[in-house]
């Protein structure tokens, strides 16, 4: 591990109206590391990492990737930093209007001059990586749930990012598909030695893919540590959450 | 009690219409800044030209055809009265290009166009397509919007020029072919009365109500939220807002104009 965390989020605040999501969150995730932030839902997982990448604007509080503060940078050096982040989203968010090897090659043909022959070959090479080849050429309406989120995945690594940030990874598919989108996320970190930020309920994939697993509760991270730390944590909410029990410190709100 | 209700309502709907229109305002102010970012967005303009002007026509030319028959039918019949049948065409043509050319042609394509892009941003919007933009380092008002403000706002001209033209020839059909109108008066006080200037402020108008109906089905779609039936709103709110802002807009320019 290098000496300084790829993000370092420090006492992040994000409210809605009068709801407070976001209630000073702190998390580090150091290079090549994988981070699983793991809580109920509508508890502002969503809103952390759409925090981290810009889409949403935090109150307070900073989030430094490489040690440089984002919070405070100006759209255009914005987009600068965003490109260092792949972002797979719960549903894909393919653009449907594009076909398969557009959405895969979009960032390319936005900020690259390679031209649409050598963008195609390069999405198909992606493609493979997440082993869907020979589908250049269909719409995103034409796949099932599970190759959108491949191409999703395909899209985001497309760029070569150095951070990647998974939304949902696994929900709204079969435990087999979910597991090789697992497979998938592990391969790249170890193939391409990208930190990730992951936020899911799902503890099966959680424990597979996760160097540390953070907890959000109430609008902060109230404790991280290894899949075995979690496992014998005796905080009373990690428990209750880990093991899927409605009786416990945790209540519907 | 209802009385303060009766207030509360009319407080809450002024201040969510000022923060509507404060929000048109924010976003024509970002519209014209990505502008002038380049690249220019040129191949999603020109499909977006398509989309506007060329889809649009059918629905346009069936509008002006018969709004222009139907004016030439009552004017006929009510200058008949006091014997200025024979100015049919000159009203005709002059109802066409300053008024009923640009208002109603706009909107129609207020409702085939500013309905469509209203739906297809929020749709973008609720599955997170313009999110994914925005990780991708893309401006979305650059790619998505500038590209359907520059379009209406070229096209709209175009269709009213259309949208003139056949409703004078609609005209000319009702009160040549079956009021039977000579040919040549007809012809001659259209164009003894029309100016340009009736013609060209027509297509001032039309660049108006073209910006004005991206601008508001943009900014319906992409502040969607609440997923299908949010997509619902902000197409029904496209529609009637771009119908009423070119209403009103119309009167003004009008006045300013003429």
């Amino acid at each position: 591990m290098s000496d300084q965390p790829i993000i370092r989020i420090r006492d992040l605040k994000k409210s809605f109206g009068s709801k407070v999501v976001l209630d000073g969150a702190n998390l580090d995730v150091w290079p090549g590391e994988s981070v699983v932030v793991i809580g109920q839902s509508g508890v502002g997982k969503s809103v952390l990492i759409k925090c981290i990448i810009g889409i949403l604007t935090p109150d307070s509080g900073t989030i430094e990737i490489n040690g440089e503060t984002i919070t405070a940078a100006g759209f255009r050096h914005m987009n600068v930093i965003r490109r260092k982040f792949g972002m797979l989203f719960q549903y894909a968010a393919l653009f449907d209007s594009l076909k398969v090897w557009e959405n895969v090659g979009f960032g390319l043909a936005q900020h690259s001059n390679l031209k649409p022959p050598r963008i195609r070959e390069v999405a198909e090479e992606k493609l493979q990586m997440v082993g869907l080849p020979g589908i250049l050429d269909l719409m995103p309406s034409e796949l099932s749930g599970g190759m959108r989120k491949r191409v999703g995945l395909a899209r985001a690594i497309a760029m070569e990012p150095e951070i990647m940030l998974y939304d949902e990874p696994t929900t709204g598919l079969d435990p087999i598909r979910g597991d090789s989108i697992n497979d998938l996320i592990i391969q790249l970190r170890e193939e391409l030695g990208v930190a990730s930020i992951t936020i899911t309920h799902d503890m099966i994939s959680a424990y597979k893919i996760a160097d540390r697993i953070s907890m959000l509760y109430k609008g902060k991270l109230i404790y991280t540590g290894t899949p075995d730390e979690i496992r014998s944590s005796d905080n009373p909410f990690v428990q209750q959450f880990i093991h899927g029990k409605a009786e416990g410190p945790i209540r519907d709100e | 009690m209802r009385i303060v209700s009766a207030l509360n309502w009319v407080g809450t709907s002024t201040l969510s219409y000022l923060d509507e229109a404060g929000t048109t305002l924010i976003l024509l102010i970002k519209v014209v800044r990505a502008l002038f970012k380049r690249p220019f967005p040129l191949r999603l303009t020109t499909q977006q030209m398509e989309e506007v002007g060329v889809r649009s026509l059918p629905v346009v030319i069936i509008t002006a055809i018969f709004t222009g028959a139907v004016l030439a039918l009552q004017t006929y019949s009510g200058f008949k009265r006091f014997g200025a049948e024979g100015l049919t065409g000159t009203v005709v043509a002059l109802s066409m290009t300053r008024e009923l050319g640009p208002v109603l042609a706009s909107i129609m394509v207020a409702g085939r166009v500013g309905s469509s892009m209203a739906a297809e941003l929020g749709t973008m919007r609720v599955t997170e397509q313009i999110d994914a933009l925005i990780t991708m380092a893309t401006d979305p008002i650059h790619y998505l919007v500038v590209p359907r403000f520059v379009a209406a706002l070229i096209m709209l001209p175009f269709l009213v020029v259309f949208a003139d033209l056949l409703g004078i020839i609609g005209g000319y059909v009702v009160a040549v072919k079956i009021l039977g109108t000579s040919s040549t008066i007809y012809i001659n006080r259209t164009l003894q009365y029309l100016e340009f200037s009736d013609i060209s402020v027509g297509i001032v108008k039309a660049a108006v109500f073209g910006m004005i109906i991206a601008l508001i089905g943009c900014q319906m779609g992409f502040y969607t939220e609440g997923g299908a039936e949010g997509v619902g709103r902000a197409t029904t709110k496209a529609v009637v807002g771009a119908s009423i802002l070119i209403l009103i807009t119309n009167y003004f320019l009008t006045a300013l104009m003429f």
